[in-house]
């Protein structure tokens, strides 16, 4: 693929992003923050939240199938997912940690189990855009051209 | 402790989130701010020259800012804050406490213990814009006296003028001379303030 298809495909790509919700402004944000002095500022501040994410995934299936649930601590997890969910633009993710604290707060083990799916779907939604947007990334710099800046 | 009026201003970003302190770094950094971040107010404290224990360390690294993060394990963005109001050496260092959820009574809470601002999580670059001028407010006793062309007088401990300390005075100042050079000089030499 020429240069210029490469780039419109990025455009078309994030632009959809934004659109539909899965990625917002925030993202934007961190994309302005990078520059030639820290040019893999995002890619590293996303590796973080992969990990991050994954980690409190895991603990959060663990906490939730207990004979007794610890709702303070599946709580603590999901404000912390919220929060570096927030932190990247991961905006779907965030919406469901939103939901989800309001069933630990009500102490429903169902509907935090139900939240648990669904925070698990967009986070798995939002890591693979990330990974093409990236990679879309590194076929524009490989052809020899700028990424498109969305702002 | 002198400071060139040109110097970096230093900032101390705590925060337990990896996350989070690799972001506010960034947007410290490129509001041309130095940046140390530490993970626990603890470590900050420690940073600060204060032990936990209250009593001063000698190597004090000079901070004009701490913006730490409110929930934090162990002791809380808030505790920092009193610690810091607290502590002779460092109540005058500007504090600014940031939060990912907005609860009012914390907000109030925080900025009725000393805390300049309170920023939402994710902070942006606008809210860092507003750090300056705090930053400009908390700058050493002395530092603010040489850009008002001021000095204290070794001898009788009084602040003097060494130069006008506004533009308006330093044009009517530069008449005077050429009017009534003599008058001037003796209203300096007397060690007066006022100047016309």
């Amino acid at each position: 693929m020429d240069l210029g298809s490469l780039q419109r495909r990025y455009i078309d790509f994030t632009s959809a992003l934004l659109r539909e919700g899965i990625l917002d402004g925030q993202f934007t944000q961190l994309q302005q923050l990078q520059d030639e002095s820290n040019p893999d500022f995002v890619l590293e501040v996303v590796t973080l939240f992969f990990e991050d994410s994954e980690k409190l995934l895991n603990e959060l299936s663990r906490t939730l199938e207990q004979q007794v649930v610890d709702f303070k601590k599946v709580d603590a997890h999901v404000h912390q997912l919220k929060g570096s969910s927030a932190s990247i633009g991961a905006q779907k993710v965030k919406d469901v940690c939103m939901a989800f604290r309001n069933y630990c707060e009500e102490m429903n083990q169902e509907g935090c189990l139900n939240c648990l799916r669904q925070v698990k779907d967009q986070y798995l939604l939002v890591k693979n855009k990330l990974e093409t947007l990236f990679m879309l990334e590194q076929q524009i710099l490989a052809a020899g051209g700028s990424i498109p800046m969305m702002w | 402790m002198a400071v060139d009026a040109g110097a970096q201003f230093h900032v101390l970003a705590v925060d337990d989130s990896l996350m989070d302190r690799k972001l506010i770094e960034r947007l410290l950094k490129t509001s041309s701010y130095q940046v140390t971040t530490v993970d626990s107010g603890s470590k900050a404290l420690e940073f600060l020259g204060l032990r936990e224990d209250h009593s001063p360390d000698h190597h004090e690294m000079e901070v004009n800012l701490v913006i730490t993060d409110y929930c934090m394990p162990g002791m809380t963005g808030y505790d920092l804050l009193k610690k810091i109001k607290e502590s002779s050496s460092l109540k005058d260092i500007p504090v600014v406490i940031m939060s990912s959820e907005n609860v009012p009574s914390r907000i109030n809470r925080c900025l009725e213990e000393g805390a300049e601002e309170f920023f939402l999580k994710p902070v942006q670059l606008s809210d860092v814009k507003r750090l300056r001028p705090h930053l400009l407010k908390g700058k050493s006793k002395d530092q603010q006296l040489q850009e008002e062309g001021k000095e204290v007088d070794s001898n009788t401990n009084a602040i003097i003028s060494t130069s006008n300390n506004n533009n308006k005075s330093k044009k009517r100042k530069a008449m005077d001379e050429e009017i009534a050079p003599v008058r001037t000089r003796l209203r300096f030499s007397t060690g007066s303030l006022t100047i016309v």
